[in-house]
């Protein structure tokens, strides 16, 4: 083929024009409420008007995994992050640096909860008396019907925590649902669903057990939008609630 | 709806149950199950099962296919528990399916540092089971103990640093009551390692450091400092024999690449095949391919395991066809070299010597010119598993037929950027090809040949019902004869790249044959 034919598929190598600056140049209070602004109308609908998370990551939190630097930051909201649904955006450099701003705030306040309690304490109320272990895990120990702790702090800021411990029916996740099935041969299973599509289902019991059915081989099955934690309102004291928030919050999945 | 029978509903829990390692020491027992890497311990990926054969393969098609939301290659080699599947994603994740439906039931998904350093794709090759434990490398060069049942991470052990040019991508093989995981980074000049931790809690049990350092054995075939940087990477599972016990582990290329002047001498362990007890991780013997190696021909291949007639005398054998185009047999418990050959073109040796070492053909080193030489910088196998299958005694390997012109260059060593000392182009001019080959084990000689139009990347697998599974470069997935190569059966399953390897399993009682190839997961059944 002619040569200049080649240069139609010539593709050319991605170019970051990264500013030259180690720390975002756009943080004061006026920046930070464009920025809102920008975030509300670019970015909310994946990760939550307050960052707390839904389809894109939690970004209320202290430490970014995939942004830990200024700079970093500014990458992942100018070019978007590769084998994800992060899109890039077109955005003046000033605005890039103003949405990274707000989201650095919403980390910021979220660092700044007052815990207000005692972690070694709350190490007490989690395995002992709040009996979490029954239903979740930390690290090596710990039941399967709830999600892991194990790095929950690093997901999750202590005002969360503390929400969930208080009325974990207030904000169920979107996809969570316990499922009751009875088989045709009249066996019983409750748990948490997996997965579902319109011929099958998949389960894990309380026990850990997984289970799949197609669902022509059920008698009766029923997905509810529910979950079965227990309100600590009634179960433990306020400085008890602290004591596990500040616990909880120290969890945050370190290697060895 | 349908009345259906009671069996087929019992059969729907899907709970696996614990995998301990006298199951997985014992896996032609349960042929429904694959508990490892290669199928067994002796590196045969063999399945016993027979229910798809070269009567009925013609009706073989996909039951179900699972697609991964990445557009690295797909290597993994699944794994499968009672019906759970157990498979890697690129770049570090993790999904457990449901191997009737191909469902998932849980996902672990990683986030992974902005700043790897891999050499040649974000890739993993598969995870290793033991009791209710799931483990994966990372490329960011973590060991992690998934829950079985949730994905959740029960301990997350770091082997060494990332940055330093260390990756994992090798499945892991779990041996009694430890998991034995390698590494990548032999582009970065890295010092190669061989760890085994506890599974039960991720402790470090041993380490072997695959460049000795000075004072120990083998440091002096490196001149001066040359070792600290002298690479040898892990990266592709081995094999484990219970009778020796003793873990056999291929090793990667020295570091640099290309650049053999800055590491004067053989330079010990890399391009080895190292016998390393299981519970010390002491050397107990080695054998190197290609001292001295400056075209990039890692012994990274999985070494088959095979027990049958030497000459005469029967004998516990490992066999070797490696990337620089020789086939090796071994005895697997002094390391003794038996016999060794060309398998495919080569152009830089002129035979092996009665050590098994290679005599150097004078001018085949790379220049700034460029040099041809046979094979390929890939090599006449690779990283893909060839398959033993115990009832034809023959020794399938997907085998490309090809060249590489080599260059030198310059080799600033910089902790955590390449180091390769040069690099390779295709010779131009020159066909490539491949074909899969049945080598008759103790003597390499050719059964039959099945002829690739291209030189491929992809493993195979025999089975009982007298197959052998493998795959093309052009995404063809093909069944042929085991005993005579015939071509029984093909499926064009992607326009993407296929660099896996073939397994199966039973699932409700069926077999399936399952294979990645492009960014999907096929199971095919018979209709």
């Amino acid at each position: 083929m002619p040569w200049w034919i080649a240069l139609f598929f010539f593709q050319a190598p991605p170019q970051m024009d990264l500013p030259q600056v180690d720390r975002n140049p756009h943080t004061s209070e006026a920046d930070i409420v464009q920025g809102r602004k920008l975030y509300a109308g670019r970015c909310a609908g994946c990760h939550g008007p307050g960052g707390d998370g839904g389809k894109g990551a939690n970004l209320a939190v202290a430490v970014l995994p995939r942004a830990s630097t200024d700079l970093a930051l500014y990458r992942v909201v100018r070019y978007g992050l590769p084998e994800t649904e992060m899109p890039s955006t077109l955005l003046a450099p000033r605005e890039v640096w103003q949405i990274a701003a707000f989201v650095r705030s919403l980390g910021a306040a979220s660092a700044a909860e007052s815990v207000g309690g005692d972690a070694r304490r709350g190490r007490d109320v989690v395995t002992t008396k709040g009996s979490c272990l029954q239903c979740h895990a930390i690290g090596l120990n710990g039941g399967r019907l709830g999600p892991a702790l194990t790095d929950v702090g690093a997901r999750r800021g202590p005002g969360h925590l503390r929400a969930k411990l208080l009325d974990p029916k207030a904000a169920i996740p979107d996809d969570f649902r316990m499922a009751q099935i009875t088989t045709r041969d009249g066996r019983k299973i409750e748990g948490v669903r997996l997965n579902e599509d319109v011929d099958s289902i998949q389960v894990r019991d309380a026990g850990g057990k997984l289970h799949s059915y197609w669902k022509r081989e059920l008698l009766d099955f029923k997905v509810e939008r529910r979950t079965t934690m227990p309100s600590y309102a009634d179960k433990l004291s306020s400085q008890e609630i602290n004591d596990a928030v500040a616990y909880l919050s120290t969890l945050r999945g370190e290697s060895r | 709806m349908r009345k259906l029978p009671l069996a087929f509903l019992l059969a729907t829990v899907i709970s696996p149950s614990q995998v301990g390692y006298e199951r997985i020491l014992g896996a032609a027992k349960e042929p429904g199950n694959w508990l490892t890497y290669s199928g067994n311990y002796a590196g045969h990926r063999f399945s016993p099962l027979a229910q798809i054969n070269d009567r009925n393969v013609a009706r073989l098609k996909p039951a179900w296919v699972y697609q991964v939301n990445s557009l690295q290659k797909f290597e993994t080699t699944p794994i499968v528990v009672d019906g759970v599947m157990y498979l890697s994603e690129p770049p570090s994740n993790v999904t457990a399916l449901d191997t009737r439906t191909g469902r998932p039931l849980w996902k672990y998904r990683r986030v992974l540092p902005d700043d790897l350093r891999v050499c040649c794709g974000q890739v993993n090759r598969g995870v290793a089971v033991l009791g209710d434990l799931v483990f994966v490398g990372t490329l960011d060069a973590h060991l992690l103990a998934l829950d079985a049942k949730t994905g959740a991470v029960r301990w997350d052990t770091t082997v060494i640093d990332y940055r330093l040019g260390y990756s994992i991508t090798v499945a892991p093989l779990v041996v009694k009551d430890k998991v034995v995981i390698g590494v990548a980074g032999g582009e970065y000049g890295v010092r190669g390692l061989l760890d085994a931790y506890d599974a039960k809690t991720g402790k470090q049990a041993w380490r072997f450091w695959t460049i000795p350092g000075p004072g120990e054995p083998g440091n002096d075939t490196w001149k001066g400092d040359s070792w600290k940087t002298g690479s040898g990477g892990t990266w592709v599972t081995g094999a484990y024999d219970p009778d020796t016990n003793l873990v056999y582990w291929g090793t990667g290329n020295p570091g640099p690449d290309w650049n053999g002047d800055v590491r004067l001498g053989d330079n010990l362990f890399a391009d080895c095949l190292l016998a390393l007890d299981a519970d010390s991780g002491k050397l107990k013997w080695y054998f190197q391919f290609t001292p001295h190696d400056i075209h990039d021909w890692d012994a990274t291949e999985v070494p088959v395991l095979v027990d049958t007639d030497f000459r005469g005398q029967k004998r516990k054998l490992l066999l070797f066809p490696n990337r620089n185009a020789f086939f090796y047999v071994l005895d697997r418990v002094t390391g003794q070299f038996l016999h060794g050959k060309p398998y495919a073109k080569q152009t830089w040796a002129k035979g092996l010597d009665d050590n098994g070492r290679p005599i150097r053909i004078p001018g085949t080193e790379p220049t700034l010119q460029g040099t041809k030489v046979w094979p390929s910088v890939a090599g006449a196998n690779n990283w893909y598993s060839p398959s033993y299958s115990p009832m034809t005694n023959l020794l399938y390997v997907a085998v490309r037929e090809a060249g590489s012109t080599y260059y030198i260059g310059e080799a600033d060593y910089k902790p955590g950027e390449r180091f390769d000392g040069g690099g390779f182009r295709n010779v131009p001019g020159e066909e490539e090809w491949g074909a899969i080959r049945a080598f008759k084990p103790a003597s390499a000689e050719v059964a039959w040949e099945y002829r690739l139009h291209t030189p491929p990347y992809a493993g195979v697998m025999a089975t009982a019902g007298n197959l052998l599974f493998g795959a093309t470069n052009e995404g063809q997935f093909f069944a042929l004869q085991a005993t005579t190569g015939k071509p029984l059966w093909r499926f064009q399953a992607t326009s993407l790249l296929v660099r896996s390897n073939p397994m199966s399993y039973l699932s409700d009682g069926k077999q399936y044959v399952a294979m990645t190839m492009g960014n999907s997961l096929y199971a095919f059944a018979l209709e």
